[in-house]
C-alpha cells in the first residue's frame, strides 16, 4: 500500500463532497443549501406579459391632463381637446395665446408638435413610444418585486424574461387562498385617480351611452359596491396615483378599515387648486377604473391628503394599501403561462423519485459487484462519491433541484458506471493478454481514455444545448446531468486509478484474478 | 463474471444487411405513424390548460363531464385517470390571459358538488408560448445535433461524424414514432429525453468507433470489415453491460418513477434499445459503404507524424540557433 496523488486528490475530493452536501442532506440551519424546484416544493410559476400599448396610451393621456391644467392655469381658451393612440388634437381659440403655449408644449420631452390654423396636434416620436414600453416593463417588474416583498414570501422571483415578459416565482405558497391573494396583488393596476363628476349632465347618466359621454369629454364610471350605479366624470383627471407618497390603512368613525394617502407637493396644489374652484360640487376617487366614493366638496383642501373608503376587510385593505404605495402598474399584465403545483404534489413526486434513486443505485451496486467482485466494489466507491460530490456543487451553487434533476441523477448513476465499464474491461484484455498487473493497470487506464473522455464530451455538448435552450425545470435536469458528467471524470477515472495504484502490491500478490477482476486465470 | 469472453471475432457487418432492412423498416413505419397519427403535442407546446384533481374517493369522471359541460369555456375538455382511480388530469385546448381568475380557478369553481376535490397542479400554457417554446425545443435538437458532429468530425473523421449523425437520426425518429405509436403527450420532458437519447446514443456509438480508430491505426489490416468486426466484438461486452445497467435505471424510473416522469422514463427507455443497437448495426456499417480508406487514413496519419516531425526539427534548430 503507498499513497499518491491519485488517492490523496480524491480523499479531498470525498471529505469536500460529504461536508458541503450535509447541510442538504441534514437540512441544518447553516450552510448552503440545494434548493427545491416548484415542481418538488409546491409553488406558483407565472410568465406574465405586459400590455404595452396601453403604457403609451396613459402617456398620451397625462400630457393631454396636465396641458388642460396649463391653459386653465393662464386663461388659455382651447376647444375639443382629444387624444386618443395616435396622439393629442385640440383647438386654440385664440392666435396671440399660441407663442405661449407652444414654449409650454417645447418643454414636453419625447413629443412632436404640429400646428394648422390654430389646431395643434401633439403625438409621440418612435423613440419616445420605444421607450415609454419599456419604461412600462421596467416599472412593472419593480413594482411586482416591491408588492411581493412586502407580501412577506420567502424569496420571490421576479425577473424579465425577452423583451416584454415578467417571470415570477413565488415558493412555498401552501394555501389556494394565498395564491389567490399573491396573484390579486401582482396583477392589481392600483391605479388611483381623483376625477371630476361633470355636475352638469350626471343626471342623465343612466340614459347616456360611452359614445354620448364621449362626445362631451366624459367616461361613465361604475361604482365599486354598486356597479348598477353609474357615474358621468370628465376623461381627464385631476390628479392620479403617480403623484402619491404614501398610503396606509387607517379606520373611519365606524371602526372599518380605509386607506388614507398622501400626495407629493405638485399632486397637494392641484388638489387644492382644483377643490377651491369646484366647492359644491363631487370628486370621484376612483381605483382601477372603479368609483370608490364621492364626496362634496365642502372647501378648498390643502395639504394634500385623502381617504379611500370601500367595503373591503383589513387584510384587503392591506393589499390594497401596499399596492397603492408601491406604485400603479403602468400597463396592465396579463397570464402567458402558469405552472402551480401544490405542496402535496411535490411531496408525492419526491417520494416516487426517490424511490427510482434508490432502487436503481441499489441495482447497478449489486450487479457491478456480482459482475467485476472487487473492481465493481472500487467502482462503487466511485459512484457513492460522485453522488456526494454532485449534491456538494449543487448546494455550493445554490442550484435548484427539480423533478427532471432527479431523473438526471437517476441517469448519473447509470451513465458514471460507463466509465469503469470500460477500464475494467480493458483490464481484463490485458490480463488475458498476460501483461503484468502494474502494466495492464497502466495501459487499460490509458487505452480507455480516450473512449471516455469523447464520450463526456459529446454528452456535455447535449446537456449544455438543454440547458441554453431549456425552461425551468429541464434546466434542473441539465445541470444535474452536466455536474455529474464532470464528476463522474474526477472519481470514475482519476479516483479509481489512485485506488488501484494504491493497491496494485496487494493484487499483484494475491494473484486471485477472479477474486479482484472477476475473471479466470 | 463474464458475458463475452473474446475468443473469436463476430461477424457483424455479415448480418448488416439484414440489420439495415430492419432499420429501415423502423424509420419508415416511424415516419408513416407520425404522419398519419401524428405527435399527440402536450401543452407544452400545443398551448392549453392541465387541471391535476384529487379526489378522496374513486374521482367521478361522469359527474365531473357533466360539471364541466356548464361553461363553454371547458369546450373539448378531456378528462383521464392519472396513475390512479382517485386522481385525473383534465385537459383543456383553451387558456386565459387574467391573472387574478384563470381557467384553473374556473376548473375548481365548476367541479363543485362533485365530491371531496383537491386541486393538485394547474398548467396553463398561452399559445404564445407554446409556439415559442416548440422553436426553441427544435432548434436545440438541431443545435446539440450540430455541435456532436463538429466535435467528431474534429475528433475523428468527417465519414464517423456522419455515420454517428445517421444514427442518431435512426434513434430519435424511432423513439419518436413509438412516443407517437402509444399517443404519449409530448411536452418538455419528451424533448429533454431525446437529447438524453442522443448523448447516450452517441457515447455507446463512440466507444465503438474509438475501437475501430485504434484499430485502424494500430494494425497493418488494410480490410476495414474485419477491423470493425474485432472492435465491435471487442467492446460487446461493455455494451451489453453499460446498456443493462443503464436500462435497469431508467426502467425502475419507469415502473416507480410515479406517473408524471412516466413519459420521460418511456422515451428514454426505447432511446436506450434503439441506441444500443444503432451503434453496432447502423453506425459501423455506414462508415464501411461511405468507403472509409484505411489506406488513405494510414497515409495521412503518417503524414501529420512527419509534418509535426519536420515543426519538431525546426523548432529544435531554432533554439540551437542553428538558423
Amino acid at each position: 500500500m503507498k499513497l499518491n496523488y491519485r488517492i490523496v486528490i480524491f480523499a479531498i475530493a470525498i471529505i469536500f463532497g460529504i461536508s458541503f452536501s450535509m447541510p442538504s442532506l441534514l437540512q441544518t440551519q447553516e450552510g448552503k443549501k440545494i434548493t427545491l424546484g416548484l415542481d418538488l416544493q409546491g409553488g406558483l410559476h407565472m410568465l406574465l406579459g405586459v400590455k404595452t400599448e396601453e403604457a403609451t396610451k396613459s402617456r398620451i393621456k397625462s400630457i393631454a391632463a396636465s396641458i388642460k391644467h396649463f391653459a386653465q392655469k393662464n386663461d388659455i381658451l382651447i376647444d375639443g381637446l382629444t387624444f386618443g393612440e395616435a396622439g393629442i388634437k385640440f383647438e386654440l381659440l385664440d392666435g396671440d395665446d399660441f407663442p405661449k403655449m407652444q414654449t409650454y408644449l417645447k418643454e414636453i420631452e419625447g413629443t412632436v408638435v404640429k400646428e394648422n390654423n390654430l389646431v395643434v396636434s401633439i403625438s409621440l416620436t418612435p423613440k419616445e413610444v420605444k421607450k415609454t414600453k419599456k419604461q412600462a416593463v421596467d416599472q412593472a417588474i419593480e413594482t411586482i418585486r416591491n408588492r411581493l416583498d412586502q407580501f412577506g414570501l420567502s424569496e420571490p422571483v421576479v425577473a424579465r424574461q425577452g423583451a416584454e415578459k415578467i417571470l415570477v416565482e413565488l415558493a412555498g405558497i401552501k394555501t389556494q387562498a394565498e395564491e389567490q391573494r399573491a396573484r390579486e396583488l401582482i396583477s392589481r393596476a392600483a391605479k388611483l385617480e381623483l376625477m371630476a363628476v361633470d355636475e352638469a349632465r350626471d343626471a342623465r347618466v343612466s340614459v347616456m351611452s360611452d359614445s354620448d359621454a364621449a362626445a362631451y369629454g366624459d367616461i361613465i364610471l361604475p361604482d365599486a359596491k354598486n356597479p348598477k350605479h353609474r357615474y358621468l366624470v370628465h376623461e381627464i383627471p385631476i390628479l392620479d396615483g403617480g403623484m402619491l407618497t404614501n398610503a396606509s390603512v387607517g379606520f373611519d368613525k365606524n371602526n372599518r378599515p380605509v386607506i388614507n394617502f398622501t400626495l407629493n407637493a405638485e399632486g397637494a396644489e392641484l388638489f387644492g387648486d382644483f377643490t377651491g374652484a369646484n366647492v359644491g360640487k363631487r370628486l370621484a376617487i376612483v381605483l382601477d377604473g372603479k368609483v370608490f366614493s364621492a364626496p362634496n366638496i365642502n372647501e378648498r383642501i390643502g395639504g394634500g391628503s385623502g381617504q379611500i373608503s370601500g367595503d373591503y376587510t383589513v387584510l384587503e385593505a392591506k393589499d390594497l394599501a401596499i399596492a397603492l404605495r408601491s406604485g400603479a402598474l403602468l400597463a396592465p399584465i396579463f397570464l402567458m403561462e402558469k405552472r402551480s403545483v401544490g405542496p402535496s404534489l411535490g411531496a408525492d413526486s419526491i417520494r416516487a423519485s426517490m424511490v427510482a434513486l434508490v432502487g436503481g443505485f441499489v441495482l447497478v451496486i449489486l450487479f457491478m459487484m456480482v459482475y467485476y467482485r472487487m473492481a465493481g466494489v472500487i467502482a462503487n466507491i466511485a459512484l457513492i462519491a460522485n453522488l456526494f460530490i454532485l449534491l456538494a456543487v449543487m448546494s455550493l451553487f445554490g442550484a435548484t433541484l427539480t423533478l427532471p434533476g432527479m431523473a438526471g441523477i437517476v441517469l448519473t448513476v447509470g451513465m458514471a458506471v460507463d466509465a469503469n465499464v470500460i477500464i475494467s474491461e480493458r483490464i481484463r484484455e490485458l490480463i488475458y493478454e498476460g501483461k503484468s498487473m502494474h502494466k495492464a493497470i497502466e495501459d487499460g487506464y490509458s487505452n480507455a481514455m480516450r473512449a471516455i473522455l469523447d464520450a463526456n464530451i459529446t454528452t456535455l455538448i447535449a446537456s449544455v444545448v438543454l440547458y441554453a435552450y431549456g425552461t425551468g425545470a429541464i434546466k434542473g435536469f441539465a445541470i444535474t446531468m452536466s455536474i455529474g458528467i464532470l464528476a463522474s471524470m474526477l472519481t470514475a477515472i482519476l479516483g479509481t486509478h489512485g485506488i488501484y495504484q494504491m493497491l496494485e502490491g496487494t493484487i499483484s500478490k494475491s494473484k486471485n484474478n477472479k477474486l479482484w477482476f472477476g475473471i479466470k486465470g | 463474471m463474464e458475458f463475452f469472453k473474446y475468443t473469436k471475432t463476430f461477424n457483424f457487418m455479415g448480418k448488416s444487411k439484414i440489420a439495415i432492412v430492419i432499420s429501415i423498416l423502423l424509420v419508415l413505419s416511424s415516419y408513416a405513424i407520425l404522419a398519419t397519427k401524428g405527435l399527440n403535442y402536450g401543452v407544452d407546446f400545443a398551448g392549453g390548460t392541465i387541471v391535476q384533481v384529487k379526489y378522496d374517493t374513486d374521482a367521478p369522471i361522469k359527474k365531473m363531464r357533466d360539471a364541466l359541460k356548464s361553461n363553454a369555456l371547458f369546450n373539448g375538455a378531456s378528462i383521464s385517470e392519472f396513475g390512479a382511480p382517485d386522481e385525473v388530469v383534465i385537459r383543456m385546448k383553451t387558456t386565459t390571459g387574467s391573472v387574478t381568475t384563470d381557467i384553473g380557478d374556473e376548473t375548481r369553481a365548476a367541479l363543485k358538488g362533485t365530491g371531496n376535490y383537491k386541486i393538485r397542479r394547474v398548467d396553463i400554457v398561452g399559445p404564445t408560448v407554446g409556439a415559442e417554446l416548440k422553436e426553441k425545443g427544435i432548434m436545440s435538437l438541431l443545435l446539440a445535433v450540430l455541435g456532436i458532429l463538429v466535435y467528431v468530425a474534429f475528433r475523428f473523421e468527417w465519414r464517423f461524424a456522419v455515420a454517428s449523425i445517421v444514427a442518431l437520426v435512426h434513434d430519435v425518429s424511432i423513439a419518436l414514432g413509438a412516443v407517437a405509436l402509444f399517443s404519449i403527450d409530448v411536452n418538455l420532458d419528451v424533448l429533454a429525453a431525446l437529447l438524453t437519447i442522443l448523448g447516450y446514443s452517441l457515447n455507446d456509438t463512440i466507444i465503438v468507433f474509438d475501437r475501430i480508430r485504434e484499430g485502424v491505426t494500430g494494425s497493418k489490416h488494410v480490410e476495414l470489415e474485419e477491423t470493425i468486426n474485432e472492435s465491435i466484438t471487442r467492446t460487446l461486452a461493455r455494451t451489453t453491460l453499460t446498456s443493462l445497467t443503464t436500462f435497469f435505471v431508467v426502467f425502475t424510473l419507469f415502473t416507480f418513477g410515479g406517473e408524471i416522469i412516466h413519459a420521460f422514463a418511456f422515451t428514454l427507455l426505447v432511446g436506450v434499445v434503439v441506441g444500443t443497437y444503432s451503434s453496432i448495426f447502423v453506425a459501423s456499417p455506414i462508415l464501411l459503404w461511405f468507403g472509409f480508406d484505411v489506406k488513405n487514413y494510414h497515409n495521412k496519419l503518417a503524414e501529420k507524424a512527419k509534418r509535426e516531425a519536420e515543426k519538431q526539427r525546426m523548432r529544435d534548430q531554432f533554439e540551437s540557433g542553428v538558423m
